[in-house]
């Protein structure tokens, strides 16, 4: 079986400006995708171009194991986007554009739908031009979600949902990844990615930078210890993987590489551990690590 | 109204463009007129004769306004520019008025810009002080052309000084159109209306019924009767009329609630209908309330023209000049008149046909599309849709605009057949009509951007058709204008070849249109 999505080498340029520069970009089946990126990275074209709005300069697009250019319609029978933010026509009701986007997808899920409108608490009466963005997105998402589709390709889409809004969001993506269908969930949320999501590819100026499952990227990441040894470690001085390491005593603060965590572990035992705190590395180190090469202070960090 | 002098500044440059076009234009129009009867007519005596036969032409009269002092070089351009200059400041005005208020209040720019340092008032204060100053401008450069001539000095100035003021009503009228609606759609659409009324009221006001001139604040400005003993009275109906306009604007404005019209926006609908699962009933949906407007528009029109029955006949007389003008052709009288009737129903479908082809374009910029096409819709069906609905619309439009024409005819004139007549005589205007939508399709198929440019063709129609014979335009370019080519019916008989080829122009511009659109991006804004 094919992956729902294969990208390869994907070029799409706006005149002069190299929005995609060879992007690559694979989503399994049965797995949350995210798509991390700050605004301006490509990640709304590479939908768009995945969706056959636009169309590619050079590489590869598969989409459901067709051409997303050619097959559009057909492809699209078979998924649901959710743009970043939905305009709505300002004289057609939220329950009316729900059914006009699930109708021309081929179908809607009745007992589905309601259940979405119930829990999102969304009134579907209101006209377009008078729903809040949260409320825009709850109709994006309610009708979506509707629909029986192998693939969701979600684009920023808690733009605007609180808090309660987007764990029900969480909830209902999670169950549809559980019954073995795929999501690309493109993001800047790292909490709400690293949540929900088994991979993600990080991109960067129309080029993927990483990918890989939340854990192999922790390897790239740094752990942050704080210890109390019974003598002063000083063996981490000039340790390979040791970084802003500050000695006060018998106490040290400073960051591993992930994968140096052992022999620093090592040198640490020796030194007779009293107490050791590890802080294990966030998606927000990786991702700032990828767009600034500072990372911000961390409150507490150098307590 | 702190921050006023801010916005104002802020518009002017927003706006600066779209000034400078309205505003040459439109004094190109008055100023390209004294121009082209100084070139077109070698003698007084040519002046006099063609003079003669215009002002005796009764659909020339409803197109234009009252024959005054044609046989001069200053009522020339009175009579052939007022009535369009009128409408064209009318839209202008519009367009600045609305864009500023309840559009910017739609999109939540409006908002933003309240919430900092500006007086509750101030963008409302803004725009007045912006679309004043872009009348006065007009008036201006209007006066300063008409006088470079040169032509008198007092009599221009009456010109540009009632054109400035008309502009100032429908400024006010669009104003107040903004506080009523709660969409900048229907302010659009409200303003039209009323400008349209306006220039249909003249119209028949100027060929049967004169109490009707003096109800339109187009008539009024006419009534100014520049360069045929120049008049100033008229000018205080027009100033009063804006600031009552203006006040009433402000007053509304004063008691209702940021974003909402005066009628509050009720609830719909929680599920769609059978209809609206269907890209043709989404369409529709859509487009339905500017269908009606202009339907009901045109056929209003139509029957107003077709309700001065046969003194059309009587108005013109039995002028041996008039005779000479239209026997050449096989033309009674009253059948010329009409045929031109009709042509202008026609032109006004142009201007809803336009409009109706760049909703796509609309839906396009604002997003909308987008989610449209990442359904199971495809981009040929979707299109194709809004192809077979903005054809359906214009000819049921422009029929109705002939039925009206019909029917009027038939009260007045007690002749029942007339119905049919030009009913049948109407059809054959379907074919332009949709050739300049198909130009719309064609132009949004390239670029959805590009789209608006289609508007240019119902204005070369326009101007080939108001001025064409009159100044002897070269053949090549009325020939560009699609309503160049029919038979005028009743008039002159019936040719199929003209439709025909026009037909085909139609569907070979809608259908280049159609794949443009699948071969390009999709834009946003």
């Amino acid at each position: 079986m094919t992956n729902p999505i294969e990208v390869q080498g994907l070029v799409k340029s706006f005149g002069s400006v190299r929005a995609l520069d060879g992007l690559d970009l694979e989503v399994s089946r049965g797995e949350i995708h995210g798509f991390l990126g700050p605004n301006g990275s490509g990640k709304s074209t590479t939908i768009r171009v995945l969706l056959g709005l636009l169309r590619a300069n050079g590489g590869s697009v598969r989409l459901l194991g067709g051409d997303p250019w050619a097959q559009a319609a057909d492809l699209h029978r078979r998924l649901a986007y959710v743009p970043g933010e939905l305009a709505l026509w300002p004289n057609l009701t939220g329950g009316q554009v729900i059914d006009l986007l699930g109708r021309l997808r081929g179908g809607i899920d009745e007992r589905r739908r309601a259940d979405l409108i119930d829990m999102f608490e969304l009134d579907p009466s209101k006209k377009g031009r008078t729903y809040s963005k949260g409320n825009r997105q709850k109709v994006a998402l309610v009708a979506a979600l509707a629909s029986d589709v192998e693939l969701l390709l979600l684009d920023e889409p808690t733009t605007g949902l609180d808090p309660l809004m987007e764990a029900v969001f969480r909830r209902c993506v999670d169950e549809f990844r559980d019954s073995g269908r795929s999501v690309l969930l493109s993001s800047h949320i790292l909490a709400e990615v690293e949540e929900l999501c088994d991979r993600v590819s990080i991109i960067r100026a129309g080029r993927r930078v990483e990918t890989g499952s939340l854990a192999d990227l922790r390897h790239l990441t740094r752990t942050t210890v704080r210890s109390e040894t019974v003598r002063p470690p000083t063996a981490l001085t000039g340790m390979a993987g040791v970084h802003d390491l500050a000695i006060d005593g018998n106490r040290a603060a400073f960051e591993v590489d992930t994968a140096e965590l052992d022999p620093v572990l090592g040198v640490l035992r020796e030194a007779g551990i009293r107490t050791l705190g590890a802080t294990p590395p966030t998606l927000e180190e990786l991702f700032l690590r990828h767009y600034g090469d500072t990372l911000p202070d961390r409150p507490g960090a150098e307590s | 109204m702190t921050g006023t002098w801010t916005l104002v500044r802020h518009f002017l440059r927003r706006d600066r463009w779209m000034l400078l076009w309205w505003s040459l234009g439109i004094a190109l129009l008055y100023w390209s007129q004294a121009v082209s009867v100084e070139a077109v007519y070698a003698s007084q005596a040519e002046l006099d004769r063609a003079a003669a036969l215009m002002g005796s032409n009764a659909a020339f009269v409803a197109m234009a306004g009252p024959a005054r002092a044609l046989n001069t070089v200053g009522g020339q351009v009175t009579w052939q520019a007022t009535a369009f200059g009128a409408v064209a400041i009318g839209l202008m005005s519009m367009f600045l008025v609305v864009r500023h208020t309840r559009a910017e209040e739609e999109s939540g720019r409006d908002e933003l810009l309240r919430a900092s340092a500006i007086g509750r008032r101030a963008t409302t204060a803004a725009t007045v002080v912006v679309v004043a100053l872009a009348n006065l401008l007009v008036g201006l450069l209007v006066t300063l052309s008409l006088v470079s001539f040169p032509l008198a000095v007092g009599d221009s100035a009456a010109l540009g000084i009632g054109l400035a003021a008309t502009g100032l009503v429908f400024a006010g009228t669009a104003l107040l159109a903004a506080q009523l609606t709660s969409g900048a759609r229907a302010a659009y659409g409200l303003t039209g209306v009323v400008i349209g009324t306006a220039y249909v009221l003249r119209a028949i006001g100027d060929v049967g019924t004169p109490v009707l001139t003096w109800l339109s604040p187009i008539g009024w400005y006419q009534g100014m009767h520049a360069f045929s003993g120049v008049r100033w009275w008229p000018l205080l109906l027009l100033v009063a009329l804006a600031a009552v306009a203006v006040a009433a604007a402000l007053a509304v404005f004063a008691r209702r609630d940021h974003g909402s019209g005066v009628v509050a926006d009720r609830p719909g609908p929680a599920r769609a209908g059978a209809l609206l699962g269907t890209p043709l009933g989404l369409a529709w949906r859509l487009q339905r309330g500017a269908v009606w407007g202009w339907a009901a528009g045109l056929f209003l029109t139509g029957l107003s023209y077709g309700s001065l029955g046969t003194d059309v006949g009587d108005l013109l007389g039995d002028s041996a000049m008039s005779q000479e003008m239209f026997v050449p052709s096989g033309m009674s009288l009253v059948d010329g008149f009409y045929a031109t009737a009709i042509l202008m129903l026609a032109l006004m479908s142009s201007g809803f046909a336009i409009s109706s082809a760049l909703r796509p374009r609309h839906d396009e910029l604002d997003g909308r599309v987008e989610v449209l096409l990442a359904t199971g819709l495809s981009r040929t069906r979707w299109l194709l849709t809004q192809v077979v609905l903005t054809t359906l619309a214009s000819t049921a439009v422009l029929l109705l605009g002939g039925l009206g024409l019909g029917v009027g005819y038939w009260l007045t004139a007690d002749d029942g057949g007339a119905v049919g007549r030009y009913l049948l005589a109407t059809l054959p205007h379907v074919a332009p009509v949709l050739v300049l939508a198909g130009l719309t399709t064609l132009a949004y198929g390239v670029r959805a951007r590009w789209a608006g440019l289609a508007w240019l063709g119902l204005v070369l129609a326009l101007v080939v058709m108001l001025f064409g014979t009159v100044f002897r335009m070269p053949e090549w370019l009325q020939d560009l204008s699609p309503f160049h080519h029919l038979a005028l019916v009743p008039a002159e008989d019936f040719r199929w070849a003209p439709l025909l080829a026009l037909a085909a122009v139609a569907v070979a511009l809608t259908a280049a249109g159609i794949v443009g659109f699948t071969r390009r991006d999709v834009e946003v804004r």
